[in-house]
């Protein structure tokens, strides 16, 4: 059985989780001014955005999912219909859709 | 010199922030079921969520707190699985127009989160700050509420529809990288290359046992440092890199 946090230590929690996200958020932009020439840095910046989101993208959502096969069909078919140009909603709302018919039919 | 708060920016950022937000709804509700188990009220989650607004970050920090974990554990995590963040404002430093005022990079540096900060660098030329403040309160609002609304009603959705909705974030990474993919060989390259070693690290022996804030982590800076050395970008620095 857990003891359950205090009112206080919830509340100096959450201060210190503020905290520190916000100032890793804003470290960067407040150390670097103005625009990088250097040509290595800046490719890596460049490839920085694609590659996390890639990576946070692949395998999580598969294991996420009640049933890794919905996880991995809603993947591929993201990826498609990501490439042919349909926007942020229309994706999320194809991969929400085919795990949940997908999960219905695989438990029935 | 254009105006600073420019209208068409103001309503495009609500455009791009709505279907962002009503991902942020659903997945922040399921978080809202983890966070009452730490003992948040739907006030209190409301206010933690509006100011962190960190989706692995949280979910951390509320599974710590429900283990009654020392504030020194709190902080690390928030360190460990949020340094992305700290990429991502190196990213979006380039992307904010030079001569922009230091309070508006250091509240668009606060606007980072992956998806607010993937549509501001996808935004043609330099992120408009307008663009970005009006993405990140919509769905902020959404995240907030979503916590919220799952600490109050946490546990009466079914399962089945909890699990579809934990996918819509992912849909919406994907919408982020795979039309500049179309566009550069050299950043389709990369994503395969992530979708692939990303996968490996996850059943490969000893990285398995990373968390997927450290795989993220570990991958982000090896890749990218890859990327830049095998595949380095030939631009003017006009923020459209």
């Amino acid at each position: 059985m857990l003891m359950q946090m205090e009112t206080r230590d919830i509340i100096i929690c959450i201060a210190l989780a503020i905290v520190t996200t916000n100032l890793i958020r804003v470290l960067p932009v407040v150390l670097i001014r103005g625009q990088i020439r250097h040509r290595f840095i800046r490719s890596f910046l460049y490839y920085v955005p694609y590659i996390t989101l890639s990576v946070m993208t692949f395998p999580s959502i598969v294991e996420t999912t009640m049933s890794p096969l919905s996880g991995l069909v809603a993947f591929v078919v993201g990826v498609v219909a990501a490439w042919r140009g349909l926007g942020l909603f229309p994706v999320a709302a194809i991969c929400c859709a085919i795990v949940y018919v997908m999960e219905l039919t695989l438990t029935n | 010199m254009q105006p600073f708060m420019q209208r068409n920016d103001i309503f495009g950022g609500l455009r791009d922030g709505i279907p962002i937000a009503l991902g942020y709804f659903a997945v922040a509700f399921s978080l809202g079921i983890i966070a009452k188990g730490a003992g948040l009220t739907a006030a209190v989650g409301f206010v933690s969520s509006f100011f962190t607004r960190a989706s692995a970050g949280e979910y951390g920090v509320y599974t710590l707190m429900a283990a009654s974990a020392p504030y020194t554990e709190i902080v690390v995590m928030c360190l460990v699985t949020n340094l992305r963040y700290m990429l991502m404002g190196a990213a979006l430093s380039q992307k904010i127009a030079p001569g922009t005022s230091r309070l508006h990079r250091l509240l668009m540096a606060c606007c980072i989160t992956d998806e607010i900060f993937g549509i501001s660098i996808a935004h043609r030329g330099y992120a408009p700050p307008a663009y970005t403040y009006s993405a990140a309160l919509i769905s902020t609002l959404f995240w907030a509420s979503g916590c919220a609304a799952g600490i109050v009603a946490g546990g009466m959705l079914p399962a089945s529809v909890v699990s579809a909705l934990s996918v819509a974030l992912y849909g919406m990474f994907l919408a982020i990288v795979m039309p500049p993919s179309r566009r550069d060989g050299n950043v389709l390259l990369a994503v395969t290359a992530s979708f692939l070693t990303s996968g490996l690290c996850a059943v490969a022996p000893l990285v398995r046992e990373w968390s997927a804030g450290t795989r993220t982590i570990v991958l982000t800076i090896v890749l990218s440092t890859l990327a830049a050395w095998l595949r380095p970008i030939d631009v003017d620095a006009d923020g459209d890199a």
